[in-house]
């Protein structure tokens, strides 16, 4: 065992991949546990959305579009490959009254700053070649990305430099004085450090739950049906109006949405699915053939394209929509860095940003008070 | 005893009598029939998959990676490597090693993911 680092950060997705790397970067000594692999849990199960364009304006609109130019200088500092495609995003319209609340919606994230690009539907094709005839018009997201999670993640974790400890599941948080965290306990034993981040993605509350406090971060499934591998036959990141609506939905029913995009390895990715049923892995037929008619209602061609394989993940959603990220004001030395929902790949460098910049006593990037851990505690947070 | 001698004994019984598997297992298929390969005829036997026909023609490998673009042929031979690819009667990413050959198919080796026509 190496000498005590400076902060431990628990989870090794990517939210805790840009903890260690931004911590690291300020400084400090880190390790990373994971209780499994490197992105084992959400991150490996995503699709690697960097968006803008699915969020209204508010806090999360500003961490993403922060986020947004993070990633960008990431994906040229890492040395190798983590397939990041500034590629842009198109959301589509089916009809006027889909077409008119999207405008409306562009509208509100343009003086928010985003970039937008209404495209009348004649115009739709020069983007799409492969996009159903018929829509009514849709609007370009030139700052949506996308990257490959998992090897993100990797990339990530080894440019920080930090200790990376797979296979050892946090079984208890140490507490000090005036319950002040000193490390963590695991089955090998203990880890002490003066910080402890807690970046357990969808299990982030059971982790809050160690040191005592409420976190209510719950699963919200979602499936992704992977194709052959394709030559490009979809360029940005496509999806349908209504994907942004299911998004701040807090029904707990089954909802899709069609979202399509390529990636660099060839398959075609398509998503995406919502439903709240705990931590069940079963696949389910109903889900799946939802996606695949949203997919080919947009891009007819996939009706010709098999589907090779289907992955379930779980989205870790807070009751209100947005992460838990900065220190805990009931545990001194705990921070989180998790409930970012479908948004931690794009969301994780400027997490990675703030947490690190809590932990040197620094100005972080932007007013983390939305974002407040303690936020759910009866009678309100700190 | 070697496995080298082995080997030497067992094919010495046999005594070079049964040189194809189709004669070690005692096969008697029906009547061959034609296939094309890129357009070119080739005879085929009831029951074989499209490798081994392209194999009993001396043709080991018949399609490309998609980067890098090297050949490739039968790796596994039990559909698990998705190394066999091809195109069978104008769908790509068939696997050879599984897919049996009817009378008339048009088999087509493929280049990468075999669907170029896709692409924009």
């Amino acid at each position: 065992m190496t000498s005590t680092p400076d902060v431990i950060v628990v989870g090794a997705g990517i939210v805790g991949a840009a903890c260690a790397h931004y911590a690291a970067r300020a400084g400090l000594k880190v390790t990373v546990l994971d209780r499994g692999p490197v992105a084992g849990g959400t991150t490996g199960s995503g699709e690697g959305n960097l968006l803008v364009s699915d969020k209204a304006p508010g806090p999360e609109l500003e961490l993403a579009l922060q986020s947004a130019e993070l990633w960008r200088e990431l994906a040229e500092q890492l040395p190798r490959g983590v397939e990041y495609e500034p590629k842009g995003g198109l959301v589509v319209a089916s009809d006027e009254a889909a077409l008119t609340a999207l405008r409306t919606f562009a509208a509100a994230q343009e003086k928010a700053g985003v970039t937008v690009r209404e495209v009348p539907a004649d115009r739709l094709p020069h983007l799409e070649p492969h996009l159903a005839p018929g829509l009514a018009g849709g609007v370009h997201y030139p700052q949506d990305a996308q990257v490959m999670p998992a090897l993100a993640a990797a990339r990530l974790l080894r440019a920080s430099g930090a200790e990376l400890r797979p296979g050892q599941e946090v079984t208890g948080l140490l507490t000090g004085p005036g319950g002040a965290v000193r490390g963590v306990r695991t089955a090998s034993g203990v880890l002490h450090a003066p910080y402890v981040v807690n970046a357990a993605g969808t299990w982030g509350g059971e982790l809050a739950r160690l040191a005592g406090v409420l976190l209510p971060v719950l699963p919200r499934r979602g499936f992704v049906l992977v194709t052959e591998p394709l030559p490009r036959v979809v360029r940005h990141k496509v999806y349908a109006a209504d994907y942004v609506a299911d998004v701040a939905s807090d029904s707990a029913a089954l909802q899709t949405s069609p979202v399509v995009e390529g990636t660099p390895a060839g398959p075609v990715l398509i998503g995406a699915s919502r439903e709240r049923v705990g931590f069940d892995r079963t696949l389910s037929v109903p889900a799946l053939r939802r996606l695949a008619a949203g997919a080919t209602a947009l891009f007819p061609v996939l009706a010709g394209v098999r589907v090779i394989r289907t992955y379930a993940g779980f989205r870790p959603y807070l009751p209100d929509h947005l992460p838990a990220i900065g220190a805990d004001p009931r545990v001194p030395g705990l921070l989180h860095a998790c409930g970012h929902e479908g948004a931690g790949i794009g969301l994780a460098p400027v997490t990675g940003r703030i947490i690190a910049e809590c932990l040197v006593g620094g100005q972080p990037p932007l007013d983390i008070s939305p974002f407040d851990p303690a936020r759910f505690e009866a009678g309100g947070g700190a | 005893m070697s496995r080298r001698q082995r080997w030497s004994g067992r094919e010495a019984r046999v005594d070079g009598a049964a040189r194809t598997p189709g004669e070690l297992a005692g096969a008697r298929p029906g009547p061959a029939f034609e296939i094309t390969v890129d357009g070119r005829a080739l005879p085929a036997l009831p029951g074989q998959t499209v490798a081994a026909a392209l194999w009993a023609a001396g043709i080991l490998a018949w399609r490309t990676t998609r980067a890098g673009g090297k050949p490739r042929g039968v790796f596994c031979g039990i559909g698990q490597c998705f190394d066999c690819l091809v195109t069978v009667n104008g769908v790509a990413n068939r696997r050879a090693c599984l897919v049996g050959v009817r009378p008339g198919d048009a088999i087509g080796t493929q280049e990468g993911e075999g669907r170029g026509e896709l692409a924009v």
